[in-house]
């Protein structure tokens, strides 16, 4: 989605703050997603602990270490993606492939956790969407936040295909992994966020 | 690198070339077109929105009258209210925002044209997507509070061609549970809440592109203190959707699930809060009004140094005082929920917050005031539309204050008073913003003036009929008289203030008509309006009329705020301006040299795929309407396969493709350019 006015520009320096146009725009649309989340994260918090509500509530049946390793595997996944990155920046071509790809297969992973958890919680707890607004909640926001890493994950295996192409990846395209680099800190960030207040503090009413 | 040069990048099209017609329209990413279609759009709407008025007018007008129906009285103020904000001012001032930000900051396009282009198809098919609930859409008798909860009605397909019956009913602030699912079953809120939550997505996008146009493509020298004022409040507002659109977006996606899918979000017989809605709406809605406002403001404190021949006075406060009612604008969202059943404490400090805004907006209009004064005025019509504005603005917004007072606020609640003050605000003063802008632009637009004397016939009769119309709903309210109810009692009394109200509509309407009468001709029949038809101060009116499609000619060099002005202008011993004697040579030589550029100017090229995404998302939203239905899943299959593909289009082909040969070492640095190397390989 690389978009530049790259028009012979009227005035001498091309970018008047100095920060690629295409990274500026991607850290101005990053803020406002925070606030997306943050209306999805209060709405939980305002029904996860409100009293008498019909059937489970999220926070009964949560399975913390499971959700605790699939969030260390989406941690991890940052960190194999600042390796893609830093692997294209020092020309190692096929390490950038390499770390693209375990970046995306880790996002696939909790993707696959996330799926696992639902079903759990939908057949074995007979917790569903349309049970309370707290599981409402529950759903929702962890749903949209696994449709940000779908996309992530979609992102990334893009730029691992674009990389088998012949000469691989230009350092020109190291703004593009820098983009979607930045996309995937974010949704990893979210999720810390979401995991530490949804999961871990958030208690259903006494 | 320039490989791409020389041979045609692969696409899935081939690129349209047309300069002319249909398809280069459709294709065009050019800031200017893109700004021309807002407007034309925009004002499409804004007559569908007033005819609405119109009818809603016409059952006032007496009391018990049996024009409409209860329902189609519903129907008519929440489209009216939906339209004339969603699909007129907004796009209205997005119209001004994209002809005018590159033009101020010194640039030749938006950061993103082709992402522009998304935003102008995103919003166009997304207010198609609202207004074919009255094809599409059905909206049924509420089932009631006893329906059970998680269980959801069945929604009735598409196919009610009754057109008051396929509107959306339950208001432009949708309340919750009303507009749920089981008091507003069938199809029209779906549309409601579908359709907002596209024409969102348009200016989440444009939000992006102009906050990084502002700060990235400035012209050298252009410091942000030297920026006009109307691209700072350019910016300020784009600042107030990004960080007010996400916020509706969850709310519009919580009642979408409600009523799609059977989440209890707002579903009070199961614990849901209904006061959540209001709270997220007006997070939003709050915001939203300065989103309208601040445009105009920007419009105004453009017009009035030109016509007093004088500089904006005070500009840094004028720019402060903007920035500073955006970031209020956050905080004073519970005033629309006094009456809502919230603490005192709450009570109290949002109708403390609301106070303040009142002084950034008093500084606002003490320097156009100051402005004015002592200045050498110009009565034309772009002026008379901005003292206009200043004039009912400042009655709205003192209106506007009495509603912090809690007490007074109860009173007023949900009575013709508060109908008075938002359409002092709204009309009489984002409204006559956006007209003195469009006088005050019309050259740099067609080349040609609109003409002064049925400008001001305009003028005097929209601002006669607007307060005719507006200024007795405040007694009229006083008195007690309900809004969004469809009739009242004849011993209530106020039968006499009704039809003075609907008399002033008329008015309004006949001005409006005035209006296009004088747009029709004067595009076609003006005076030719030549270099700087306004001895006007900023920089947008250093290229001809109407603007060349490259923009500027030669690079710019900004070595003051109102630049332009001081290349025409020095000072006489005693302070006053005097026009510099090469000032006319300078003129001459701009539009010379505009017209017919020195070297082969670069520009983005057009492209299908921006039309093709923006396509894509109202079918992936009809698709969630009929979701039950096989055709509606595929419908959202396709809409995002659609999307997707366009996508990848989008991606693989270049920014821009030299057009007829000409080379340039700059093209092939382009990222998406190699991309494009990619598939040719």
């Amino acid at each position: 989605m690389t978009d530049v006015a790259h028009v012979e520009p009227v005035h001498e320096e091309h970018e008047s703050t100095g920060v690629p146009t295409l990274k500026l725009g991607m850290w101005i649309f990053l803020s406002s997603e925070f606030l997306f989340f943050g209306a999805l994260i209060s709405n939980y918090l305002l029904y996860s602990n409100r009293a008498g509500f019909e059937g489970l509530y999220p926070a009964e049946i949560y399975d913390i270490p499971f959700t605790s390793v699939s969030s260390f595997v989406l941690l991890m996944s940052s960190l194999t993606m600042v390796l893609a990155h830093n692997a294209l920046s020092r020309g190692d071509q096929h390490g950038t492939r390499t770390w693209l790809f375990a970046t995306a297969a880790l996002g696939a992973v909790f993707l696959g956790g996330q799926v696992f958890e639902f079903t759990e919680f939908i057949v074995n707890y007979g917790m569903k969407l349309t049970s309370n607004p707290a599981a409402s909640a529950f759903y929702v926001l962890t749903g949209f936040h696994g449709i940000h890493v779908a996309i992530g994950v979609f992102l990334l295996l893009s730029l691992w295909g674009i990389s088998h192409r012949r000469g691989g990846l230009s350092e020109k395209s190291g703004l593009n992994v820098e983009m979607v680099g930045l996309y995937w800190h974010f949704v990893d960030i979210i999720w810390i966020v979401i995991f530490t207040v949804v999961y871990l503090i958030s208690l259903p009413p006494a | 690198m320039t490989a791409t040069a020389e041979r045609p990048a692969t696409t899935i099209f081939r690129r349209p070339r047309s300069k002319t017609g249909i398809w280069s329209w459709i294709t065009t990413v050019d800031h200017k077109r893109i700004g021309i279609m807002y407007g034309y759009a925009a004002f499409a709407f804004f007559i569908i929105g007033g005819l609405e008025a119109i009818l809603l007018r016409v059952q006032l007008s007496q009391a018990n009258a049996e024009f409409l129906t209860a329902g189609a009285y519903n129907a008519l103020f929440t489209m009216h209210g939906t339209t004339m904000i969603f699909l007129f001012v907004m796009p209205a001032s997005a119209a001004f925002m994209n002809y005018l930000l590159p033009l101020l900051v010194g640039a030749r396009d938006v950061a993103f044209p082709r992402l522009n282009a998304l935003s102008w198809w995103v919003f166009f098919f997304g207010a198609i997507f609202l207004y074919s609930t009255f094809f599409f859409g059905t909206s049924l008798p509420p089932i009631g509070p006893d329906a059970i909860p998680g269980n959801l009605p069945d929604g009735g397909g598409p196919g009610s061609f009754n057109w008051i019956s396929g509107s959306p009913d339950g208001g432009w602030f949708g309340y919750q549970p009303n507009a749920g699912p089981f008091y507003s079953p069938g199809t029209a809120m779906d549309y409601w809440a579908g359709g907002l939550q596209i024409l969102g997505l348009s200016s989440l996008i444009s939000a992006v592109n102009f906050i990084v146009t502002t700060f990235n493509m400035r012209a050298k020298g252009m410091r942000l203190m030297r920026l006009p004022v109307f691209a700072w409040m350019t910016t300020v507002t784009a600042f107030l959707l990004l960080f007010s659109l996400p916020i509706i977006a969850v709310a519009l996606f919580m009642v979408t699930i409600d009523r799609q899918f059977g989440s209890l979000f707002f579903a009070a017989t199961a614990g849901g809060d209904p006061i959540l809605w209001q709270h997220l709406f007006w997070l939003f809605g709050h915001p939203e009004v300065y989103i309208l406002i601040l445009p105009a403001m920007g419009i105004v404190s453009e017009v009035f140094p030109v016509f007093s021949r004088k500089p904006l006075f005070g500009y840094s406060a004028v720019v402060f005082a903007g920035a500073a009612i955006a970031f209020l604008g956050f905080g004073v969202w519970a005033h629309h929920m006094f009456a809502s059943g919230i603490t005192p404490v709450a009570q109290a400090a949002f109708g403390l917050a609301t106070m303040t805004i009142a002084i950034p907006t008093g500084i606002k209009i003490f320097n156009w005031l100051g402005t004015m004064w002592g200045g050498r005025l110009r009565f034309t019509t772009p002026m008379l539309f901005a003292i206009g504005f200043i004039a009912m603005f400042t009655i709205g917004g003192l209106s506007g204050v009495t509603h912090s007072i809690v007490p007074s606020d109860w009173q007023q609640t949900d009575t013709y008073y508060i109908v008075a003050h938002f359409h002092y605000v709204i009309f009489g003063g984002a409204v006559f913003g956006l007209f003195a802008g469009l006088y005050y632009w019309f050259p740099k637009y067609s080349g040609r003036m609109l003409d002064e004397k049925l400008g001001k016939w305009h003028f005097w009769l929209q601002f006669i009929g607007f307060n005719l119309t507006f200024a007795p709903m405040h007694w009229l309210g006083l008195q007690g008289m309900v809004r969004r109810t469809w009739k009242y009692a004849p011993e209530m009394g106020l039968e006499g203030w009704n039809q003075a109200v609907t008399a002033g509509a008329v008015i309004i309407a006949i001005s409006i008509l005035i209006f296009m009468w004088n747009w029709a001709r004067s595009r076609r029949r003006g005076r030719v309006a030549g270099m700087d038809p306004w001895d006007a101060r900023t920089i947008e009116w250093m290229t001809p009329n109407p603007t060349p499609e490259h923009n500027f000619s030669e690079p710019l060099e900004i070595t003051k705020l109102d630049h332009f002005w001081h290349l025409k202008y020095d000072e006489d011993e005693e302070g006053r301006p005097r026009r510099r004697e090469d000032a006319d040579a300078m003129l001459e030589h701009l539009e010379d040299v505009g017209n017919n550029p020195r070297e082969p100017i670069h520009l983005p090229s057009s492209s299908f795929f921006p039309f093709l995404v923006g396509l894509g998302v109202p079918i992936i939203f009809y698709g969630i309407i009929y979701h039950t239905s096989i055709a509606g899943k595929a419908l959202i299959v396709g809409g995002i396969l659609l999307i997707l593909a366009s996508c990848v289009g989008w991606g693989i082909e270049p920014v821009d493709e030299p057009h007829y040969g000409d080379h340039d070492e700059e093209h092939g640095e382009e990222p998406v350019a190699e991309e494009g190397e990619l598939v040719d390989d």
